[in-house]
């Protein structure tokens, strides 16, 4: 293991995903992620790639689809509203099968909202803003060890499924600092080898060992060729379903209360834990990692002889709360503890709310 | 016997599905005309817009692209940096460009960005159905300016080859006509000089071609010719607007 260094978030995610492969970044400023388009801006050009600031959210999504359509493995970030103006691009990116590694660091909404941290963000990024039928498997790390060793893991991740692959941080993590150990520098392509390591990319055709022109698109006016090739992509989106799914189980055995949450708000209900337990209040802990697909199945773990409810916790308005119902299936009752606007609850906020609810669902 | 005309290997052998009398289909020919010509098929990359545009990937025998509505000059930014030798060009209308495009256009443009674009104004949306565009004429009728459009209403037609020709990064701007063989061949010449000018990574070239959409105009191909050059013309002058000292072009 590497030596741990202490490094602010923001800048940490970009390090982890460069060591990861990427080459290639376009972005746009906006709180609480502006550390990363800089960072990008210092290192890129010396470690042989290319950084550009987009003239906006949607150049730089855009700029991310021609480049990695051509070979290049490019990392995108922005915070919430910037990811809204992104969604286009994401549609495409999916529909025409080019990896890249998308960053949301959260803050909060609607509109422009608030530059403090949220968790606001769940719906836009499991289920997409963009239009048509597409999955982008999304991943929301607790802390930045966690956010660097999945970020440094997306970049091949992303070419392997030929997808974007989604990281979402809530603007508490892109800010604060903590000690992390980086990773080894991966293997980048040159620009001539990406047309063997990528025969569908944009290289000019006589790139490739066959001559065969590539054609990179998302158009598909005939009915049965587009039922055809979405068919085709849920093929894939069912196999990573099964393959992606993350979360850590906390304490579940003969816990009084479950919670539900990720990102931030975990680690305040693992401080919430601890308080309960001395007051003789047993709870655990799902926490998804993978927020699409999301971990049904943790929820089969629940000790269903003890556990009374399980609470969403969340940042938002209760966002999650559909899939843990959906999770839960009926067999408990699910509540929600949430504060929203760049609000966080304190942990004793959570244990009193915990406890109300708990007494409400004896 | 020695052929006078032949398929380029530019163009894929398939019929386009453009209308009848569209001088789209001269466009796609003398960009890869000019392309094969050059020996330089097998190193360009293209971009397709949104419009009638979007099917130019399935005429353009190159490694081709479709992008999102106006984007098509942030996609083919992306693709210079992945790719830093080859010949990139994009192919957009003006509804694309010169509408939801202006951003992206505008700050290729400003960058320098070291690819093609070739613009195609029909004074009209062809492939949504005849709607008002911004190059769109006063007094023109489409479907959404059903009694002409007005200075009041929409203001007057955006001339972008003007307007693009103010930004320093804009080495190559120039303005041709499909109406005719003499600007036809003025208007291969200039596709030339604007690969000459990425080739030399001069700067940002694009060539504006004033075309016709029979269809929605509602008038015949010949009439189109007539209504281009009589209408369209007069208020989008033919010409170079900028070109840069040193350019070699053989």
């Amino acid at each position: 293991m590497a030596e741990k260094v202490l490094m602010k978030g923001n800048e940490a995610f970009a390090e982890a995903v460069i060591r990861g492969g990427c080459r290639f970044y376009f972005g746009y400023p906006i709180t609480p992620q502006s550390e990363i388009p800089e960072f990008m801006a210092r290192e890129l050009k010396k470690r042989g790639g290319a950084f550009l600031q987009a003239e906006s959210e949607l150049g730089a999504i855009n700029m991310t689809y021609g480049c990695a359509a051509a070979g290049g493995n490019v990392f995108i970030s922005s915070s919430s509203p910037g990811i809204s103006l992104m969604q286009e691009g994401m549609s495409f990116l999916c529909s025409a099968e080019v990896p890249c590694t998308i960053l949301n660091v959260s803050r909060c909404g609607p509109g422009v909202g608030g530059i403090q941290p949220g968790q606001a963000d769940y719906y836009q990024m499991t289920r997409g803003g963009g239009n048509g039928d597409y999955k982008i498997p999304t991943f929301a790390p607790a802390n930045i060890q966690e956010a660097v060793d999945i970020l440094y893991e997306a970049p091949m991740l992303a070419d392997s499924i030929r997808n974007p692959v989604a990281v979402l941080a809530d603007g508490m993590l892109g800010q604060m600092m903590e000690p992390v150990a980086l990773p080894e520098q991966k293997k980048q392509y040159s620009p001539d080898e990406i047309a063997e390591y990528k025969p569908w990319a944009l290289t000019g055709y006589n790139a490739k060992a066959d001559k065969k022109r590539a054609v990179v698109k998302s158009l598909r006016l005939q009915p049965e060729a587009l039922e055809e090739h979405v068919e085709k992509l849920f093929k894939k989106y069912r196999q990573l379903e099964k393959e992606l799914v993350r979360y850590e189980a906390v304490d579940l055995d003969g816990a009084d209360i479950v919670f539900v949450a990720f990102g931030t708000m975990s680690r305040l209900c693992k401080e919430a834990m601890e308080i309960l337990a001395d007051q003789g209040i047993k709870a655990g802990l799902i926490r998804p990692i993978s927020i699409w697909p999301y971990p049904a199945e943790a929820f089969d773990k629940i000790d269903f002889g003890t556990t009374k409810v399980v609470i969403s916790t969340e940042l938002s308005m209760g966002q999650m709360i559909d899939d843990v119902r959906l999770a839960v299936n009926g067999r408990l009752p699910v509540r929600l503890i949430h504060r929203t606007g760049g609000m966080i609850p304190t942990s004793l906020e959570v244990v009193e709310k915990a406890k109300t609810i708990l007494e409400e669902s004896k | 016997m020695t052929p006078v005309f032949t398929y380029t290997k530019g163009m894929t052998e398939v019929s386009t599905s453009y209308c009848p009398g569209c001088t789209h289909g001269i466009a796609n020919r003398i960009i890869m005309e000019t392309l094969d010509e050059m020996g330089k098929l097998g190193d360009a990359i293209g971009v397709g817009s949104i419009g009638c545009s979007v099917t130019a990937h399935q005429f353009m025998n190159v490694d081709m692209l479709e992008s999102a509505h106006g984007r098509a000059p942030a996609v083919a930014s992306g693709i210079r940096r992945a790719q830093p030798d080859k010949l990139i060009f994009t192919y957009q209308g003006d509804g694309d460009l010169a509408s939801i495009g202006t951003a992206e256009i505008v700050h290729a443009a400003h960058r320098g960005e070291k690819f093609c674009v070739f613009f195609i104004n029909n004074a009209i949306y062809g492939m949504t159905g005849g709607q008002m565009a911004p190059t769109t004429l006063i007094g023109q009728r489409t479907t959404t300016s059903p009694e002409g459009r007005t200075v009041e209403q929409a203001g007057r037609p955006i001339r972008i080859s003007e307007m693009l020709a103010t930004i320093d990064g804009a080495v190559y701007i120039e303005r041709v006509a499909l109406d005719s063989p003499a600007h036809v061949r003025a208007a291969k010449k200039a596709v030339r000089k604007a690969f000459a000018v990425q080739e030399q990574k001069l700067g940002f070239a694009m060539v504006e071609f004033l075309s016709t959409c029979p269809s929605n105009w509602g008038l015949s191909p010949s009439d189109s010719i007539k209504w281009l050059r009589e209408n369209m013309i007069p208020y989008y002058p033919l010409g170079v607007f900028k070109e840069p000292e040193g350019l070699k072009n053989d």
